[in-house]
């Protein structure tokens, strides 16, 4: 059932405008490359989903992709602020950003209750934050059996999960390994998956309780090579810790954000491109 | 040996290092904490267990971790489990002892914000969020936090409560239900924080090395309060100065930037 097809051919079939979408991948395997071909075809309206948005969410949103923001820590994870999801948030920019913010603990359970095909996850959580009063779907059950309190908070079901993985096989059967994230209970919450590898091998050689999503869980396989860049995929290529450093001084101000999207984005055909735009040297010349 | 010359951050993190006792498992914040954490565990404590919210169990990283998912920290561990499992399983399930974790903000009570300054809905400045840190600072057998100590980061009234210290003080957490000891030290460039046993209010148990009461005092935006017993903080030994700053130079040189420790 896993179509082995191109990224561009995998996203235009598999998201829509107004989707509920989550890119999964903890720090590691970020789908940039997937993220970038949504930014190519101009969705809009998007309901994103992301535990931490990334840079990834950060570019998606400044290119005034996403309505909605469901996630749990927006930084950039070692090197300092998300500015297109500040000014979202704090302006308006590049039109209102509508938040739904949660905990770390409470994203993984809430996937897990849609992966298990149940409307709610419980959890131990929020006591003495005050997160639950501006989030009004944080609330609190007495447990039926010991009367105790307990978070209640509503299942993510994404439309869409993209997740980045190392292999698949020919049949479209997908191996991931090292951190793992919650991308295997996102992929088993949504209701299409695309997944893009680093390459497609004949055997995938996997331990008996290694990682794999079976081909019939996925609607579309794209094989990127580092499509996960400049997050990492582990025994492929590490973290580019530069350019999330360099983020900062593209990102910070509206104009210079613009015009590097348009020039390594938008205006480049695909993830192969994009990253011989870089080769050139402008990211180190200019930003850092 | 003779008096070395050292900075006051690397009093605080050795300070805080020495914290961590041997055999702990400690679920560890990026940045600050992880730095203390790892000295810990390259001075007294080779036996901590550190813990990453991104799953790694047991990571024993030969350079600081920029990010809390760095590949380092997965090939280093005794293992690496999903997200839902190193909340719901290992914290949850009550196996954390500590709780390390940094803060952009807190009060007097130890409790923590790290999402707005200004009004949430219109905030003056957006901070990354909660992540991790409502169900560490609820769950662990008891939280170290790390922080620079200014007039901005600790503060008289909180915009936002993020995570759980002592709520309003006295046994306001044990009555909301926090299964967590909670904050047990603040440990800041210039001096320790400790709960007093009845009110739970911060209050200076040691001064670090040179530092006057008059710099801890304009540096605080509450009355500052001092334990009777108030101690001096010994100065960094030789051997946890030069184990720290290898660790920040091999960190350097393998992100290929100055380090932000």
């Amino acid at each position: 059932m896993a179509h082995i097809v191109s990224l561009r051919e995998a996203i235009a079939k598999n998201v829509h405008d107004g989707d509920t979408l989550a890119l999964e991948g903890f720090t590691h395997l970020i789908p940039f490359a997937a993220g970038h071909e949504v930014i190519r075809q101009q969705r809009r309206n998007l309901s994103l989903v992301r535990m931490t948005p990334d840079l990834i969410y950060d570019q998606m949103i400044g290119m005034g992709c996403a309505a909605r923001l469901t996630f749990s820590w927006g930084g950039n994870p070692g090197a300092g602020s998300l500015y297109r999801f500040r000014d979202a948030i704090e302006n308006d920019w590049p039109h209102p950003l509508q938040i739904e913010e949660r905990s770390h603990a409470d994203i993984a359970s809430a996937y897990v209750a849609g992966a298990a095909n149940l409307p709610f996850s419980v959890m131990r959580g929020y006591t003495g934050s005050d997160l639950p009063k501006y989030n009004e779907r944080i609330r609190f059950i007495t447990c039926p059996f010991t009367q105790e309190r307990l978070a209640a908070t509503p299942s993510i079901r994404p439309d869409v999960t993209v997740i980045h993985a190392q292999k698949a096989d020919r049949q479209g059967n997908v191996l991931l390994w090292g951190i793992l994230g919650v991308q295997k209970e996102a992929a088993l919450a949504a209701q299409r998956v695309v997944v893009t590898v680093e390459e497609i091998v004949d055997d995938l050689r996997a331990p008996a309780n290694a990682c794999v999503l079976p081909e019939w869980l996925i609607s579309a396989v794209s094989v990127v090579p580092g499509g996960a860049f400049p997050s990492y995929a582990l025994g492929y290529y590490e973290r580019d810790n530069r350019f999330y450093k360099a983020w900062n001084g593209i990102a910070r101000d509206r104009d210079t954000f613009l015009a590097w999207m348009q020039r390594h984005v938008v205006q480049t055909s695909d993830f192969a491109e994009f990253r011989r735009t870089l080769k050139s040297g402008e990211l180190q010349e200019r930003h850092s | 040996m003779s008096a070395e010359a050292y900075s006051t951050s690397e009093m605080m993190t050795v300070a805080a290092a020495r914290r961590l006792r041997d055999g702990a498992t400690c679920f560890v914040g990026i940045g600050l904490p992880s730095t203390a954490a790892n000295l810990a565990r390259l001075t007294h404590a080779p036996r901590v267990s550190l813990i990453y919210e991104s799953g790694t169990i047991g990571a024993k990283p030969s350079v600081l971790p920029l990010s809390i998912g760095d590949g380092e920290l997965a090939t280093t561990a005794d293992t690496v489990v999903s997200t839902p499992e190193i909340f719901r399983y290992y914290l949850q399930g009550g196996r954390i002892d500590v709780g390390f974790l940094g803060a952009a903000q807190i009060d007097r009570f130890a409790n923590i914000n790290t999402t707005v300054i200004g009004p949430y809905r219109k905030p003056k400045t957006r901070l990354p969020g909660a992540g991790g840190a409502p169900e560490i600072a609820a769950l662990a057998g008891e939280v170290l936090i790390i922080m620079q100590q200014t007039r901005r980061s600790l503060v008289q009234k909180l915009d936002f409560v993020t995570s759980a210290g002592f709520l309003d003080g006295g046994d306001a957490r044990e009555r909301a239900g926090l299964p967590g000891k909670g904050p047990v030290a603040v440990i800041t460039d210039l001096c320790i924080f400790e709960p007093d046993p009845a009110t739970r209010e911060l209050m200076v148990a040691s001064i670090h090395p040179g530092i006057e009461r008059a710099a801890i005092e304009a540096a605080t935006g509450w009355p500052v309060e001092y334990s009777s017993r108030v101690q001096a903080t010994d100065p960094p030994n030789a051997q946890e100065l030069s184990t720290l700053r290898e660790l920040l130079l091999r960190t350097a040189a393998a992100h290929g930037s100055g380090a932000e420790n």
